[in-house]
């Protein structure tokens, strides 16, 4: 695709054009995310503010030594994604190839430990729905965390596993040699998705695992 | 949309390297956060989260996402996400803050 005779879509002028077309869209669509997830974050802040003794008291029933390190799996996943640009970049396939596939793995990695966090809660009978023991009009402010923690850092997660959905069908479309080049924007694309995705998580770690 | 950026490939050679750098502060950066947590800072606990997070989220941005390297129009949007969530959040908690009893 890096061929320098194919000419942009006939709609644009030329490829820099074509480019910053497709990257402006890209940010708009993340400028939603933004939105999204400002909203929910605006919830915690003005519950935080509700229930500051009930928080910190949610706060203890956080793992935080696996929180900072899923944090750092996290960290580590943005790094392969942002390598992995740029090697696409240079039209280095296997090098492109290999550092996708590595933030697959680490993506999963951060899905294992959340699924192990949530089967721990459920153990704890720290589940939303499923432990009415919890759900009393007195604990309405630990319930409270529980559900803002099971809610944001779902969705998070399953922003995650589109994510590494996208990560595969570029893996595919590596070995094709279709993403390589300066000119193709879909592994940059997806990197500013994963990397948004990374932003998210940031915040949500000290919300809630840093709280007590 | 012909401007002085005509180079079709966004990033230097060097810009690996930079990556590593911003990566390894990005772990400094969790320990800081992590350690402070250890710290009692009542009122402050929140407020010193979200100043650390931010940083780690203007590196994310400028170095990952490699804003610092785009154009003026995608500063703009990238800009625009954060005015209005500026105003979503700084207005409303402006509200509850000078209202409630």
């Amino acid at each position: 695709m890096s061929d320098a005779a194919v000419l942009p879509a006939h709609h644009f002028e030329t490829h820099e054009q074509q480019r910053l077309a497709g990257e402006v869209g890209m940010w708009l669509f993340l400028v939603t995310e933004f939105m999204f997830f400002g909203g929910l974050f605006l919830a915690y802040f003005i519950y935080r503010n509700w229930y500051p003794v009930e928080f910190v008291e949610g706060g203890h029933t956080m793992d935080s030594v696996l929180g900072a390190i899923n944090t750092g799996v996290l960290l580590t996943s943005s790094l392969t994604m942002a390598l992995a640009v740029h090697a696409a970049e240079q039209s280095e396939r296997r090098r492109t190839l290999w550092l996708l596939i590595a933030t697959m793995v680490f993506g999963t990695i951060f899905l294992g430990v959340k699924a192990y966090e949530y089967h721990h809660k459920y153990e704890e009978g720290l589940m939303p729905f499923l432990a009415p023991e919890v759900w009393q009009p007195d604990r309405r402010g630990l319930a409270t965390f529980l559900h803002l923690y099971f809610l944001m850092t779902g969705v998070h997660a399953f922003h995650m596993v589109i994510g590494i959905g996208a990560l595969a069908i570029l893996a595919r479309w590596t070995t094709q040699g279709v993403t390589l080049g300066p000119r193709s924007l879909v592994v940059h694309n997806v990197g500013l998705y994963w990397h948004f995705v990374d932003l998210v998580w940031v915040f949500l770690f000290p919300f809630f695992y840093l709280v007590a | 949309m012909t401007d002085r950026h005509t180079s079709a490939a966004p990033v230097p050679a060097h810009g690996e390297r930079v990556l590593y750098v911003v990566f390894v502060a990005l772990i400094v950066l969790l320990a800081v956060t992590v350690v402070v947590s250890w710290f009692p800072l009542g009122s402050w606990n929140l407020p010193v989260a979200i100043a650390i997070a931010g940083v780690k989220a203007a590196l994310i941005l400028l170095y990952f996402m490699d804003v610092r390297h785009s154009r003026p129009l995608i500063w703009l949007v990238a800009g625009a996400a954060f005015f209005w969530l500026a105003i979503l959040i700084g207005l409303t908690l402006a509200d509850y803050h000078t209202r409630m009893p």
